[in-house]
């Protein structure tokens, strides 16, 4: 009798997932995660450049497809982006890395760990910048000197 | 596992910012927290709650990134991304600013005393550690500026009965200083983590050092002298570090800290994936090339990065061989609150204090944009 109805419910869930009414668990989360990524990127790409009158969307700085997130538990999620900056100044480039997180840590509501890349190949010292933008502790610091935080609250700034 | 932790008591301790650090002073009754309001509190136990004794508010200007307080527990060191060092003397229940200690310059990441009470150390991102010293008159003088580290040093901690520190550096590497001839200068350089070294400890023992890192692993490092019987290799009178275990594949993100319980032998840690470890040497293992295990592990027992894992040897009502664990957490603006409970169980305990707030950060005056904006010029990275 188990048996019988074991079978049943299989076949019935087959007939649901063949049928697109229902999806196997793992097929769900490409889903979620390109949604996520979706916010994620909504809230970057308003971000003014710091040199340029420019978003960095518009720079192409920031794309669809430099945004990645995965999960690491339920409801906390791995924020990945890799940005491309448009001169190779280091400076720049890591004050738009300052830009990118403390844009997320203020607006992102979702609860998530974040990694700033620069994309490979676009820089000659880019682990040294990586390193620097991914270190909190520095980051932290630089939003205490009034010069930097000026310039980043002005780059962070919501379109009117 | 065999212990497990349990969660003893919350508090916010820094409300609407983030608490970088705690240190428990050496009776074990009083816990400093400092953080990103520029503040140091003082808590005490009363009963079964833990009350704010004092809010010392006036000494920073910046971000309080490390406490420490000193042997006999008179006084306590604050340093601050400020580039200052305060020395608050206690008289009571109340604390004063006996002394501003100047010269960094930048940040201040770290500030330790020596077990003797008159060397004090501190580190700082312009890469150099400090080391001052103070008669008995109060008076603090720089007797060393060691720049051996190429790049920001995290922390500086002192070995507990020699006059040698120790300094963990975003360069990598560990490096060692001791006293010759009147002046200090650096005796060792360890190395082998693959990225920033966030902080120090020594064992009871002071033979071992435990280092944690952003590369996701600790390593214990041992010390060996001139002439030891296991043959490694000393340069003339000068004692090596060896690096004698790596403890990797535990932690998923970067180790902010790294406590070695001086009543147990047990290492704890303070990870970046919001979950606290305690590890345990397997009884029995080679002094040379010991194994740890983990014995306990609270994952999710923040909602945040967990920034500080302290020890306390004494602390009233609890027996002297249970040592009480404290965390904290760092925490920025959080619009969705913590959903998942901290899991209830037996035996030692911890305390920890997260924190939960409104926004540390105010969005800025709207600003008209007039133009590409002016940049100070930069040579380098100003941080």
């Amino acid at each position: 009798m188990e048996r019988v109805s074991g079978l049943l419910s299989w076949t019935l869930s087959r007939f649901l997932w063949l049928s697109g009414l229902s999806e196997p668990g793992a097929a769900r989360q490409p889903r979620i995660m390109e949604e996520k990524a979706l916010e994620v990127y909504d809230l970057i790409r308003t971000i003014r450049d710091p040199e340029k009158p420019n978003t960095l969307e518009e720079l192409e700085v920031v794309t669809e497809s430099c945004v990645e997130v995965q999960e690491i538990n339920e409801d906390d999620y791995l924020v990945i982006i890799r940005f491309t900056p448009t001169v190779p100044h280091c400076s720049l480039a890591t004050l738009i890395g300052l830009c990118l997180r403390v844009k997320l840590q203020r607006c992102l509501p979702f609860k998530h760990k974040l990694e700033i890349y620069i994309s490979e190949g676009t820089h000659s010292t880019e682990e040294d910048i990586n390193k620097q933008i991914n270190d909190k502790e520095r980051v932290a610091a630089a939003m205490e000197n009034p010069n930097l935080r000026e310039i980043v609250e002005q780059c962070v700034l919501e379109p009117d | 596992m065999k212990d497990s932790l349990v969660l003893l008591s919350r508090i916010l301790a820094h409300p609407d910012s983030r608490c970088w650090f705690l240190a428990w002073n050496p009776a074990g009754t009083l816990l400093a927290s400092c953080g990103g309001d520029r503040s140091v509190r003082i808590w005490g136990r009363e009963g079964d709650s833990w009350i704010c004794k004092s809010v010392l508010c006036e000494g920073h200007q910046r971000t309080v990134r490390k406490v420490a307080w000193s042997p006999c527990g008179n006084y306590l060191a604050s340093a601050s991304f400020d580039a200052t060092t305060c020395i608050w003397k206690k008289n009571e229940d109340d604390f004063e600013c006996v002394t501003t200690l100047e010269g960094h310059e930048n940040e201040v990441k770290s500030v330790a005393w020596a077990p003797s009470g008159n060397l004090l150390a501190t580190c700082s991102r312009d890469k150099s550690v400090w080391v001052w010293e103070v008669d008995e008159e109060d008076e603090y003088e720089c007797v060393s500026v060691l720049n051996s580290h190429t790049q920001d040093v995290k922390h500086v901690v002192w070995h507990p009965s020699q006059e040698l520190l120790a300094s963990a550096s975003y360069d990598d590497t560990v490096k060692l200083y001791r006293e010759e001839e009147d002046d200090w200068v650096c005796c060792a350089t360890l190395e082998g983590h693959e990225s920033t070294v966030w902080s120090l400890a020594f064992d009871p023992s002071g033979q071992r050092l435990a280092s944690c890192s952003d590369d996701r692993t600790v390593r214990i490092w041992r010390q060996y002298l001139p002439g030891n019987e296991q043959g490694v290799a000393c340069s003339g009178s000068e004692a090596s570090w060896k690096c004698v275990c790596t403890l990797s594949g535990f932690h998923s993100r970067t180790i902010y800290d790294v406590a070695w319980c001086q009543l147990t032998g047990t290492l704890a840690t303070a990870c970046g994936d919001d979950a606290i470890r305690v590890f345990e040497e397997d009884p029995g293992s080679d002094p040379q090339q010991p194994t740890f295990s983990l014995t306990a592990h609270v994952p999710q027992a923040h909602s945040q990065d967990v920034n500080c894992s302290w020890p306390s040897g004494s602390i009233s009502r609890l027996k002297a061989s249970e040592p009480l664990w404290l965390w904290i957490e760092s925490c920025f603006p959080r619009k969705c609150p913590r959903t998942s409970p901290v899991p209830k169980r037996t035996r030692r305990s911890i305390l920890d204090l997260p924190l939960f707030g409104p926004p540390a950060f105010r969005l800025g005056e709207r600003l008209r944009a007039t133009g590409p904006l002016t940049l100070p010029p930069l040579t380098r990275s100003p941080w």
